[in-house]
């Protein structure tokens, strides 16, 4: 098994490599130039476009660009195009705000789940199971953020409650319970909203537990464990979910990758300064090592992810974990 | 009737019906079927014909309704027991053994973990206790180096070692009856003579008694005491392996008998039975086999025909069979 | 596993004489729309989508073609009306609305929001469809081949390994940011999305293409066809794709759904199409600056995007439930 893992890294690696060289590719070879929109001065003087460019690289043929890219990339050199500063430090506070969210949504979501989803496949065809179907695909079918803005606007309106940002403006003097009460409440709505309506969300993890469920609960062992005379109980939760839950284990480790790419829009909405809405800020003003960081980072966590499914998966499953 | 308490098994006008998308399909129609102690009875027919259902339905393991009749074990009604007292009884008293092994057995469940989770349910045993009767089961059906075969998965077994494990699992707890619902279908010829061995051997060990599900003929001759054959929901002909093959009385079974190929004759064509079965939502007013009998006559299309005797046990619906007396024409 | 039964799996538009002599009574494609037709909500959600092709079209050339709803015109005096409200006196008279009123309200700028949602009906739907169409015709051609061709090697990797491998690493890609950074990089335009949206979800598609090849490769009429001499293409095309595509179906009209929130998600982050061209997806996302004042702004596309989505999600579940053999009645 060892030697599997070992192939898998690699593997992983290389794939890494190639995406990153393939993104970087793209982003070059998109029109517009980078210092055409530059925010902190519209009129820049040529000699100094020529002076950032030269700094930046931006007239060293493709490849040398990529390497530079890497290199200070890996050095921690590398500096973003608006204002200069590092990449990585820029990176590194958005990201401890994007994990609060990410962690509270992924939370709701695999707690919540679980239960609706084996209690509509246990009672299929039932009142609970036709009315969490219903509900499951009008939230899949809902815009995430037209959900999100409607919930503002009722909240705003019935509550007059602030539900934007990390924080209510003016609760820093506030006591520690409040503010940490605060920081909770803001930390609530974004993340339900993310739970309900996301790709990941509860609405599509439910059915596909139900389905999962359903698949295991007509298998011959099934069967086979009543004839045996076990009690009803343990027929579904020992022989049974200890089946259909397989598939999960690996589905846990793909979730990274919503470290970035599922916040976007919720906290565009929300102006919850994560790593979306940097990625967000990134592309509108063309900022190339922002972005490209970015997406490596984003494919990082995606390989890391897999890799992560492929290991719980071997561990969990003893067809394959004998091999 | 006999009085059921003296019979292991009396199943008496059991009817089951499955709800599908196109309405109430009957696929069990009036079946009495009886074992006595240690009794091995057969129930033959072709795919479709009911017998799974009757076998399943004894322990309520199938997803069909029991609408009519009652299945008496040792004299309590087995359709009509509380979901606990029936829980004790399967595995504890009555084993049952299915088509598949290869799906039967959970795959993420070490084959020991498995058989030791009938004996500490049904005999309360200790862990090592348990695992002591489980190495002992599987020495029993034949399964070499059990102590190694108990810590593996079922992946990691044969078929034939599976149907073994699914007999040990059945037989754990010293059943008075066991049902096997076609056990050497899905294996290979030669594994399926050695499984209809260890079955009778441990038939005649624990003194047993066995319903045999099956539609392989040959198994039913080196194997049952009796025999039921059945057709389109209904039982046409039952009696003793002797009399049934011998002499079979209903042409639907003289049609199966005759369908085997004999290697003492060897003759161009294999007679094949014309027609189809009937499809459960399209069932013949009359005799369901009228269509395909070459034996039909004025009764047959219009009249069911129940189970006349033929000589002693020995028993056919047919209407050949019926006893002139009773032929005086009656107005319709 | 169970060994499959029935008639050989290729779909007919019409059952053929034999067939009826047989007792075939119909085709899979007509026994999939009566299994379909029983499910309400998935006839429900046909109905819905009928009638979106129906006003989707008739939008278009009534905004487009054969002006009766103009969409532009932009009326200043009449900004920010609700729905069902009349032009106001102070309107010149050839910029009054059709029929005397304002069926949806007006925007911002005194545009008829009915007007806006027709023409955008169709410039949704379209980018739902061509995205799909285009990472079908990948999807298809990718898995097709990997399933079809696996073995054969090109080089020292096979087929199958080569387009593997090449599907992970797109899939490995965070797709909504490569939408989004390509969207935000390239002008703007509406093909520009639709291409972006259909080659960055062909690769479930294909995967599935390529699960069910590996199967149907290795039945018994893939090896009949053949023996017969047929060329591969034609057993490809004729043979293999038809019987491939249920799971293909199911997934392209979930995949239009997902195209149609794409492009609204896009629109809302202000990288959709431009104006004046309207979607569903950019009403919503001007919309958002006047919640508060004029709700309905917002609320009009958003419930029509979610009835939308909503339809092809339940007609997607509908013909998953239609074309899974396992949810069919089993013989016994």
């Amino acid at each position: 098994m060892w030697r599997f893992l070992a192939r898998t890294i690699v593997q992983r690696l290389l794939l890494l490599i190639v995406i990153s060289i393939v993104s970087h590719t793209v982003i070059h070879l998109a029109p517009g130039q980078p210092t055409e929109v530059d925010p902190m001065n519209p009129m820049m003087k040529a000699e100094d476009i020529a002076k950032i460019r030269k700094s930046f690289h931006l007239d060293d043929p493709i490849y040398l660009q990529y390497v530079h890219w890497m290199r200070d990339l890996f050095t921690g050199e590398l500096k973003s195009f608006r204002d200069g500063l590092p990449v990585l430090s820029k990176i590194w506070p958005r990201f401890f705000n994007s994990l609060p969210l990410f962690l509270c949504t992924t939370l709701i979501v695999w707690t919540a789940s679980f239960p609706i989803g084996i209690q509509a496949a246990l009672k299929r065809g039932g009142k609970f199971d036709r009315g969490t179907t219903f509900v499951a695909y009008t939230l899949i079918s809902i815009p995430g953020f037209f959900l999100s803005y409607l919930l503002i606007l009722w909240v705003v309106r019935s509550f007059h409650l602030p539900v934007i940002g990390l924080r209510t403006f003016g609760t820093e003097s506030a006591t520690g319970v409040v503010r940490v009460m605060d920081r909770i409440w803001h930390l609530v709505i974004p993340s339900l909203m993310a739970a309900l309506t996301g790709i990941t969300g509860i609405a599509v993890l439910s059915r596909y537990v139900r389905a999962q469920m359903l698949d295991v609960l007509g298998q011959d062992y099934v069967r086979t464990a009543r004839a045996k005379g076990l009690d009803e109980n343990r027929v579904v939760y020992g022989h049974a979910l200890r089946n259909a839950l397989l598939p999960f284990v690996t589905m846990f480790g793909l979730l990274l990758p919503g470290l970035i790419s599922g916040s976007v829009i919720f906290e565009q909405i929300f102006a919850w300064p994560g790593l979306g809405l940097l990625s967000y800020e990134a592309i509108l003003t063309r900022d190339f090592p922002m972005i490209l960081t970015l997406n490596f980072i984003a494919a990082a966590l995606t390989l890391f992810g897999i890799l992560l499914s492929d290991i719980l998966y071997a561990l969990v499953d003893p067809r394959i974990r004998l091999e | 009737m006999a009085a059921e308490d003296s019979e292991l098994l009396a199943i008496r006008n059991l009817h089951v019906d499955f709800e599908t998308d196109a309405g109430l399909v009957p696929a069990v129609r009036g079946v009495d079927l009886n074992i006595a102690p240690g009794e091995t009875v057969a129930l033959v027919g072709e795919s479709g014909c009911g017998k799974s259902v009757t076998a399943m339905s004894v322990m309520r393991l199938t997803e069909g309704r029991i609408t009519a009749g009652s299945i008496h074990f040792q004299g309590r009604d087995l359709s009509r027991l509380p979901e606990p007292e029936l829980r004790r009884i399967r595995g504890g008293q009555v084993g049952m053994i299915f088509q598949e092994p290869m799906t039967s057995l959970n795959p993420v469940f070490t084959v020991g973990r498995q058989i030791e989770e009938v004996l500490t349910l049904h005999q309360q045993l200790s862990a090592s206790a348990a695992r002591a009767q489980t190495l002992e089961l599987l020495k029993r059906v034949g399964i070499p180096s059990p102590e190694r075969r108990r810590l593996q998965y079922p992946h990691e077994l044969s078929g034939g070692m599976k149907q073994r494990v699914m007999i040990a699992m059945a037989i754990a707890c010293r059943p008075r009856l066991l049902i096997a619902d076609e056990p050497t279908t899905a294996l290979d010829v030669t594994i399926q003579a050695q499984i209809m061995e260890l079955l009778r051997s441990l038939k005649q060990e624990f003194g047993m008694a066995v319903l045999l599900i099956t539609h392989d003929l040959g198994v039913v001759a080196h194997f049952a005491e009796r025999v039921l054959v059945m057709y389109a929901g209904k039982i046409v002909e039952q009696g003793s392996v002797r009399d049934v093959f011998k002499r079979a009385a209903h042409p639907y079974t003289q049609a199966l008998l005759g369908a085997l190929p004999d290697p003492l004759e060897p003759t161009l064509r294999l007679s094949a039975i014309p027609g189809r079965v009937p499809s459960p939502t399209m069932l013949p007013a009359g005799c369901s086999f009228c269509a395909r009998c070459a034996h039909a006559f004025e009764p047959c299309p219009t009249e069911r025909p129940e189970l006349f005797e033929v000589s002693g046990e020995h028993r056919a619906a047919c209407f050949l069979r019926r006893p002139p007396a009773t032929f005086a024409p009656t107005p319709r | 596993m169970s060994i499959p039964v029935g008639p050989t799996p290729v779909v007919e538009l019409a059952p053929r004489p034999e067939a009826e002599a047989l007792g075939i009574a119909e085709t899979p494609a007509q026994q999939l729309w009566r299994t379909f037709r029983k499910d309400r909500l998935a006839m429900l959600g046909l109905y819905v989508l009928l009638a979106l092709v129906a006003v989707a079209l008739l939008g278009n050339l009534l905004t487009g073609w054969w002006v009766v709803f103009d969409p532009t015109t932009v009326r200043l005096p009449d900004k920010l009306l609700p729905p069902l409200s009349a032009p106001s006196t102070a309107l010149a008279p050839e910029l009054r609305p059709p029929f005397g009123s304002y069926p949806f309200g007006t925007d911002e700028l005194g545009r008829s929001v009915f007007a806006r949602m027709l023409q955008g009906s169709f410039v949704s739907l379209s980018v739902g469809v061509v995205a799909v169409g285009i990472s079908l015709s990948i999807g298809v051609t990718i898995g097709g081949l990997a399933g079809f061709y696996g073995q054969r090697k090109l080089g020292p990797v096979s087929i199958d390994t080569l387009l593997m491998r090449f599907t992970d690493v797109v899939l490995c890609f965070p797709t909504f940011f490569l939408i989004l950074t390509v969207v935000a990089l390239l002008p703007p335009s509406i093909y520009n999305i639709m291409i972006v949206i259909g080659i960055t979800s062909w690769m479930s598609i294909a995967r599935f293409v390529r699960a069910e090849f590996l199967a149907l490769r290795e039945q018994d009429f893939v090896t009949a066809a053949q023996a017969l001499g047929l060329p591969e293409w034609r057993i490809i095309f004729r043979h293999m794709i038809p019987n491939a595509m249920a799971p293909v179906l199911v997934s392209s009209t979930i995949n239009v759904a997902h195209a149609i929130l794409t492009e609204s998600a896009l629109s809302f982050l202000g990288f959709g199409v431009r104006p004046p061209y309207a979607t569903w997806g950019n009403i919503l996302a001007d919309g958002r600056s006047y919640i508060f004042d004029a709700p309905w702004l917002f609320l009009i596309p958003g419930a029509a995007i979610l009835v939308v989505v909503l339809a092809f999600n339940l007609v997607g579940e509908g013909l998953r439930d239609a074309l899974n053999p396992k949810l069919r009645r089993r013989a016994s």
